[in-house]
């Protein structure tokens, strides 16, 4: 089988440029700490029994340290328990999401705050909040009719 | 010369033709509508929801138009390198296409009805109507027919002619089918082992993340359905039209294994954002798609040559003086030649919603809508335009005009322009965090959301501007079947002299389908166990 | 079977010699200067984002 002198060059090229996308994005999940968001734990849970089960049973913010908080949110349609969250500026907070329903998305725009919720399942991401502002949270998942109007807001006070 | 146009044969490939173009053409208006709503231009009559239009737009566009343009244009392929279908493969083809038709019809009534409002990825515990999930196993197992067709013809080629390498095109239309098999595995398992007694109560729950995961199993491969087609007539057929060679044979072939064997263990990286699987086997799948990335780099560099060499053939002069040698004054080649450039910011958009962890920057943003509407409503739909515009005559018996090929050139401008306004808006304000399929909203007037209206007009406009095409094209078709009586060749090119000698392994299939078993063992054994173990399923919720 | 390798050893020998006849490759400057400005647009418009990515993050 033939294959042209540039052909392999062009091949080699682009190989090598892709392996660069792949170990920078390597370092960054695995060196790093910045994998994408997820959760594998033991927490199993009934859909059906979201707001029985610890910790969703008590949703909303724990503090957990100097300015840094876990919290703990269900997704719903067309909402999230607790909505309006406010914390104070350069705070860490640890999301565990999950739905009491259908599939639904957690997307703050202008962070890396994106993830899934879905029921039985329990999603986690942490994020440090470094600007005051009022933050957008939306439903990026089709998840009915009123799917459009699925937000709040996590307003971070300076 | 056998009449082509005659055969029953050819009634089958017009008639795929001809159910794909009316599928583009209700879901274009359903395009054009959702834009428009979601610019805030306008709002819908008589109760029809926007996630119920956006339904339709997307099964018919995805699932339908292409399905059946592909299986249609395949057999004419078939047929033109391999010999008229014996007559049992004429009969599975039929019957194929009967069950898809009917399942097409039976799925858009549902959606009409407003019972299966889940959108085209039907994500569970979304419950539709049992009888859209029947509809979506007509269609698959329809395909699969047509699978059984173009394989069994394929084989008795190979019968026929020992020792002798199988027709590239031949060739090519076996992987895609084979591929296309390997994929809807997972569809069908979903849908019949998961949807079809779930939705008619027979069992209360379901594994959400089985669901979605064997979903995207089929989801990712899917989209190499709609490209290894493309990529067929980039690599088979534009050659011939520029009067052109095949770079080579060989390439060509290595590049469709490649393709076989990456482009299924692939679909963790559409779910990159979900909890229950491990960060490794995402990561793991992620660099697989990489991998499939390589053949798309090959098939870059075949075209450039095709063009290049035969440039130079004509003496052309300079690193570049190749390109002003090309036929773009007409559409067979200049539709499918946009395409291809357009599949550059494609392809560069592709990678990028792969890359793992980065990925949080655009999942389900507008930047995904604009890249598939670069991959799929560009590159693949402006080549299989291109293809349309010489099959139909090839296939009715009909010429091909000077007046058609002026009525192709505009329908390839404006579709070109009006995709690449949508997408560049689309990424652009995605890249801002516009949440993909979601109707117009501002939500409370948040500053963040108001800054998002322009992009979201621009969108509409766009829109506009794709459903003009869409009207041209439709009349290119009618005119087609009206035009004056003749011949109509289906192009397919010689191989260039220097290419050398095509290996005998490349076309021993066992092979590749092995290797192909063995990743998917490989990438799905793990992350199955770890979602078979999960919690209580999920009970069925009607939320439109 | 014998016959079959046989079959195969000729098209090897054939394979050599369309080298031999063919040694030297097509001039095919302008298409590697064509991809190479592909992958450059990849990598740009990669890059782009992931620098998008850590300033978000």
């Amino acid at each position: 089988m033939h294959i042209h002198r540039l052909e392999k060059l062009w091949i080699i090229i682009g190989t090598a440029m892709l392996v660069v996308f792949l170990v920078a994005i390597g370092i960054g999940a695995y060196a790093m700490g910045n994998h994408p968001p997820g959760h594998t734990s033991s927490i199993k849970l009934d859909p059906e029994k979201v707001y029985e089960t610890p910790p969703f049973d008590n949703p909303g913010l724990e503090k957990i340290g100097e300015n840094e908080y876990n919290a703990y949110i269900v997704a719903y349609i067309y909402g999230y328990n607790p909505g309006n969250i406010e914390i104070p500026v350069g705070a860490t907070v640890h999301f565990y999401v999950t739905s009491a329903d259908v599939v639904h998305g957690f997307n703050i725009p202008g962070t890396i705050v994106n993830m899934m919720a879905i029921p039985g399942e329990v999603n986690e991401m942490t994020y440090t909040f470094d600007e005051p502002a009022e933050y957008l949270l939306l439903c990026n998942e089709y998840c009915g009719i009123g799917h459009e109007y699925m937000a709040t807001t996590i307003t971070v006070k300076g | 010369m056998i009449q082509v146009h005659k055969t029953t044969d050819s009634k089958l490939s017009l008639s795929h033709i001809l159910v794909a173009y009316a599928a583009l053409t209700i879901g274009g208006i359903c395009g054009m509508l959702q834009g428009l709503v979601r610019g805030g231009v306008i709002e819908l009559p008589y109760g029809i929801g926007y996630y119920q239009v956006l339904t339709a737009h997307g099964v018919l566009m995805a699932l339908v138009f292409t399905t059946f343009f592909i299986i249609g244009f395949l057999y004419a392929g078939m047929v033109r390198t391999t010999g008229p279908l014996l007559p049992t493969v004429n009969k599975i083809a039929w019957v194929g296409f009967l069950m898809m038709t009917v399942g097409t019809v039976l799925g858009v009534i549902m959606v009409l009805l407003n019972k299966a409002t889940v959108l085209y990825t039907f994500y569970a515990p979304m419950k539709a109507s049992p009888w859209f999930y029947v509809a979506l196993v007509l269609i698959v197992v329809g395909s699969w027919c047509a699978l059984v067709a173009i394989v069994s013809q394929f084989r008795y080629w190979k019968r026929t002619h020992k020792g002798k390498i199988s027709p590239l095109f031949a060739f090519m239309a076996a992987s895609t089918m084979i591929l296309w098999f390997i994929a809807t595995l997972g569809v069908a398992a979903t849908v019949l082992l998961q949807f079809i007694p779930w939705s008619f109560g027979w069992v209360d729950t379901i594994n959400v993340m089985i669901s979605r995961t064997l979903f995207w199993y089929f989801g990712h491969p899917l989209v190499y359905f709609w490209l290894l087609p493309t990529y067929v007539v980039w690599y088979v057929i534009l050659p011939k039209m520029i009067g052109g060679k095949i770079f080579s044979d060989s390439m060509a072939r290595l590049a469709f294994i490649l393709f076989l064997i990456f482009s299924v263990p692939v679909g963790l990286h559409h779910q990159l954002m979900e909890p229950g699987i491990s960060p490794t086997w995402k990561y793991i799948q992620v660099v697989l798609t990489f991998l499939v990335v390589v053949p798309s780099l090959m098939t870059a560099f075949a075209m450039f040559a095709t063009f290049e060499s035969y440039g130079r053939s004509k003496g052309a002069k300079g690193l570049f003086g190749w390109i002003r040698m090309l036929p773009y004054g007409d559409v067979r080649f200049l539709a499918p030649f946009v395409g291809m450039l357009l599949f550059i910011p494609a392809g560069a958009g592709g990678i990028i919603n792969a890359s793992n962890q980065m990925n949080a920057v655009v999942h389900n943003t507008l930047f995904v809508t604009g890249h598939f509407h670069l991959t799929v409503a560009t590159t693949v739909a402006l080549t299989f335009f291109g293809v349309t515009y010489w099959l139909i005559p090839h296939l009715t018996g009909r010429t091909f005009t000077k007046k058609l090929n002026r009525m192709g050139i505009w329908v390839t401008i404006i579709w070109a322009i009006g995709m690449v306004i949508m997408s560049a808006a689309m990424h652009i304000v995605g890249l801002f965090g516009a949440p993909r399929r979601t109707a117009y909203t501002t939500y409370n007037d948040h500053p963040v959301a108001l800054e998002w209206l322009t992009y979201e007009r621009v969108m509409a406009i766009s829109g506009v501007l794709l459903f003009i095409a869409i009207i041209l094209l439709v009349i290119s078709i009618v005119m087609m079947l009206r035009a004056p009586k003749g011949e109509e060749e289906f192009p397919i090119a010689e191989v260039n002299a220097a290419a050398g000698q095509t290996p005998a392994v490349l076309d021993k299939w066992w092979i590749w389908i092995i290797i192909l078993a063995v990743l998917i063992v490989f990438a799905y054994t793990m992350p199955f166990i770890d979602l078979i173990n999960s919690g209580p399923g999920s009970k069925g919720w009607v939320t439109w | 079977m014998d016959a079959r390798r046989d079959q195969m050893e000729s098209k090897r020998r054939e394979n050599g010699n369309n080298q031999q006849e063919h040694g030297q490759d097509e001039p095919l400057k302008g298409t590697f200067a064509s991809v190479l400005m592909l992958g450059a647009f990849i990598a740009v418009s990669w890059i782009g984002v992931f620098l998008l990515f850590l300033n978000r993050s």
